[in-house]
Order: structure tokens, then sequence, then C-alpha cells
């Protein structure tokens, strides 16, 4: 089964502290753990949500809206696609990401039989 | 496992853990102790202590960690009581001392880590033992699947499969195969042993050879995150990159290749909107990756070549057919064989005309090899289908449908030949 892992770090814009060169590679050795276990389908970091928009549906009108978006919490700042064989190896392997903040959020992809 | 798994969110846990450590943890123990057999029975039973004391204790913060470090006390217990492997003993001494378990053993854990994996894979993969009993082992000791799980995989007893595995290991250790990452020549031929074991396993998942489902995505699954792991041991090997790209592609075909009632779709008929195109993504990567590396004309890579011919092609009435004749072409120079031929006169068929794909089908009709072949009668029927040779194409496709052990496709052929005898009233 696919798992999307969604990093609510919260806002962490380009101009705040950036992560130490220590956390970098602490990071950088976990994603590489992953990889070599055959688990990363796909990864990505996302900018500021300054620099994101949102489009609004009600009926035909579209409402576009522009970042920064306020609820800080639930803002995602980056994503993986995991090969996993159960939510519950998925949540081993978080366990193990060497983040000392945030929330991250893991969800099954529905009717994916593919690997 | 050997205990079933109670559900509570403990042990849970610990089935997790016991996914995504015991192949390591084999493979390390395999490197100290020699043989496969012994190696898993101590990483047994470090996950029966693991049973036992973590539903109390909490799950320790290096789980993996935990599980080396108990299994080696555990090999250390049994050497002592063997008394016979003194060798053996004091190079577990010396690699205990290095690896502290009160201390931070990933360092050491993560250099050997690599090599360990690989050796326990070509060990797995030994040509000594037959196809089943490599795939067997395999799953079991790489993929961590039970022996009920794989028996599910491959619609036989689980005692069969039980069997299946105490003989590799038998055979592993009669045979004295050493536990090593073998170079040079030899790495070739056992890396295609490796390949190929992998590639069986795809396969079952892909198009079961029997049963009712037509496909078993588990087994897909778990022969394309071998295939990933691999590509991450041996970068540069072209043929893993080449085998890997042909398990994506193919996957990304999983969903569209089934209809809502279990029924098989055929590729050309199959909704392009559904191909999966993060895996067609992921597999043209690796397909370049194999062409970078010089292995283009690799079976493998020529087989991903093939895929990905198809998975280019926005409409089924887009593939480019001559590039497919030539492709099948490098196929049959490289391991000619029946099937292959088949397959080149579809493509054929496709590129020249139904005429000119019938001429070599016929060729083919008094091949020994493809008498049982249920595709032969298919691509036949199809052939003469195109050319208004309606009945010759029913009694194809009924001999087609008659031959498949798989119930699916037997339902699409037999759909088939009915589709034939209504054109044939029509016409």
């Amino acid at each position: 089964m696919r798992v999307l892992v969604l990093a609510k770090e919260g806002e962490r814009s380009v101009a705040a502290t950036p992560p130490t060169q220590e956390a970098m590679a602490e990071y950088q050795k976990f994603n590489e753990e992953l990889v070599k276990a055959g688990v990363v389908v796909a990864a990505g970091r996302l900018t500021s949500s300054a620099e994101g928009k949102r489009v609004q549906f009600d009926g035909k009108k579209r409402t576009v809206i522009d970042g920064p978006f306020a609820e800080a919490k639930e803002l995602v700042a980056g994503y993986w696609l995991w090969q996993v064989r159960s939510m519950d190896e998925a949540i081993e392997w978080l366990k193990r990401a060497p983040y000392d903040g945030g929330t991250f959020e893991v969800r099954q992809v529905s009717m994916h039989e593919g690997a | 496992m050997k205990e079933p798994p109670i559900p509570t969110e403990a042990h849970r846990a610990i089935e997790a853990i016991w996914r995504i450590e015991s192949a390591r943890l084999i493979a390390g123990l395999a490197r100290l102790v020699g043989d496969i057999g012994t190696a898993e029975e101590l990483a047994q039973d470090a996950l029966v202590a693991a049973l036992e004391q973590w539903p109390a204790s909490g799950v320790p913060e290096r789980p993996g960690a935990w599980l080396m470090a108990t299994a080696k006390h555990r090999a250390i217990d049994l050497v002592r009581r063997r008394k016979t492997f003194e060798r053996k003993y004091e190079e577990l001494g010396r690699d205990l001392e290095r690896d502290d378990p009160g201390e931070d053993m990933d360092p050491a854990i993560d250099d050997e880590f690599g090599d360990d994996l690989l050796g326990l894979i070509f060990m797995a993969c030994h040509p000594v033992l037959s196809k089943d009993a490599r795939v067997a082992l395999t799953l079991r000791v790489l993929g961590g699947l039970t022996t009920e799980e794989i028996a599910r995989g491959f619609l036989v007893p689980a005692s069969s499969i039980a069997q299946r595995i105490v003989r590799a290991k038998r055979t592993l250790a009669e045979a004295h195969v050493r536990f090593e990452v073998p170079f040079g020549p030899e790495r070739v031929s056992r890396l295609a042993s490796v390949l190929e074991v992998i590639y069986l396993i795809f396969n079952e998942g892909y198009a079961a050879t029997a049963g009712e489902d037509w496909v078993r995505p588990a087994l897909c699954e778990e022969a394309i995150r071998l295939g990933r792991i691999l590509a991450e041991l041996v970068p540069t090997e072209p043929e893993v990159h080449g085998l890997v790209a042909l398990m994506e592609i193919h996957a990304s075909r999983l969903s569209a290749r089934v209809g809502p009632s279990g029924e098989p779709i055929l590729l050309l008929d199959q909704d392009r909107a559904q191909w999966d195109r993060l895996l067609i993504h992921r597999g043209l990567a690796a397909l370049e990756r194999a062409e970078r590396l010089g292995g283009a004309m690799g079976p493998y890579a020529l087989q991903g070549a093939i895929a990905a011919c198809h998975a280019r092609a926005a409409t089924a009435g887009e593939t480019d057919w001559p590039r497919m004749v030539g492709l099948y072409d490098a196929v049959a120079q490289l391991a000619p064989s029946p099937v292959v031929e088949l397959n080149r006169a579809v493509a054929v068929g496709m590129a020249f005309g139904p005429a000119a794909g019938l001429e070599l089908v016929d060729a083919l009709v008094p091949e020994p090899a493809l008498k049982a072949y249920h595709l032969l009668p298919a691509v036949r029927g199809d052939l003469l289908r195109k050319l208004g040779r309606f009945e010759e194409a029913r009694l194809e496709f009924e001999r087609a449908a008659s031959l498949t052990q798989n119930l699916r496709e037997r339902e699409l052929l037999q759909r088939r030949a009915a589709e034939c005898a209504a054109e044939r009233m029509a016409g």
C-alpha cells in the first residue's frame, strides 16, 4: 500500500532560521535509509505558503486566494509518498525520523493496487 | 513469525518492526554464523524475546539494535554449546566488543548493512537451489514474509512452502555455500540468478498462472521493493535498473488491466488515463539509468524498453510498432525463444498488417514448446479475426480458453470466441 506522509511543521519561510547543518545531515541519513529500504516512491519540500494560492469553488464561482495562510499548524511543509506493507510499518518508519517538533500526518492512498 | 500475532498495539508494532528489520538482522547474523538456517533461527529467537518483553517494557528506542544485540548473545550461547566453531566464536567476541549493545550501534551496522544484505540476497538466490526454493527462501528471509503469506501468494499449502524452505537451507549447508558477495564473472552469473528470482515473484503476482485472481498485487509490491533495494545496493549494474524499469512500468498498469468484476483487460484495450504516471516516470528514469550504464541491450533493459514503448504512447494507436519490432528482434537475438518469436509476431502484425503477423505465427504452430501455451492460439485468433476469418478465429479462441489455467483469462477468451461467432453471423 501507498501512504502519503504530510509534514505539518508549521510555517517555515525561507527567511526563517535555516536548519543547522547537523540537522540536515541527520535528515539526509534518515531519508537515505528509507530509499535504501525501497520505501520512498516520491518526496518533496514545499516553499512558504506566502508563495501559495488557494482556489475556492462555490457552484460555478471560483475565487483565488493568495497566501500566506493563517492556520500555521495545519500548513504542510513537505511530503513523502511511501510504499509500505501496513500502516504500522509506516508509523514505525516515521517514529525514526530525526525531528524534534511538528506533526506528521500519515494517510493511506486509496484504490491503489500498484507499488 | 512463530506465534500468531496478537493484535495489541505492541504486537502490531513488533510485527512492523520485524518487517523493517528482519532482512538486515538475518543478513548480519548470517555473516557471523555462516549459514542462513542458523541466522534465521537466531533472529526468530530475538523476535520471540521481543514479543515476551516489549509489551511490558515498551519498544526500545533502537529496536533494530536491540534485536541484533539479543540475537548475537544467543549466537554466542549457541556457539558455546556447539563448541565446534572456535574461530567463529572469536569473531563473534570481537564483533560484540565493537558493537557494545549499550552504545549507539548504528554506525557499525550502517557500514556493514549493505554488504551483509547483498550477501544474503546472493545466498538465498544461489543457483544450487531450484527456482521454487530460491523464490520461497528470498520471500522468507528478505521479504520477511511468513510461510503462510508465501503459501497464499503461490496458492500452495503452507506445509509445502515450509518444506521448501527447510530443504533449501539444508541444500545450502550441504553445498557449503559461503556467505559472500561475489565479484568478477561469477558476480554476473550470480546476479542473473537474483534478478530471475525477483522477476519470477513479480510475474506470479502480475499474471497469476493459476487460480481465480488475475493479479496478486502483494507479490508485485514485494518484488518491486526487492528490486528497488537491489538497485540501491548495486547501483552500477545496468540490468538491475533494467529489471526495475520493467517492473515499475508493468506495475503502472495494474489497476487498468483488471475490470470491475475482476476480468483481465488487455494492454491495447486499457484506459491509459488509469496508468500510474508516477510509476511510469520512475520506470523511464530507471531505464535511462540502465542505458547510461551501457546496458541498453541487456535482456531486462530490452524488455523494459518494450514496456516503455507502450508507456510513452498516449493512445494505443500511437504505439511505435516498428520500433517494437526492432526491440523484439534484439531480444530474439539475445535470447531466442518461441515465446519471444510469438511476441515479435504480434508487433509485426501491428506494424505491417495482420497477414504478415499471421505468417510468422503459423510458422510457430509446430513448435513443441508452445504446444500447450494458450497465448499461441489467442494471438492466432486475434490475427485471423482482423483478417475477417471469424470461424477460424473462434476455434483458436476456444482452444486458447481450454489451455489457460487462469479462470479470469478463460472467461475473457471465451468472450472473444463468442464475439467472433457473432461477427461471423453479422458478416
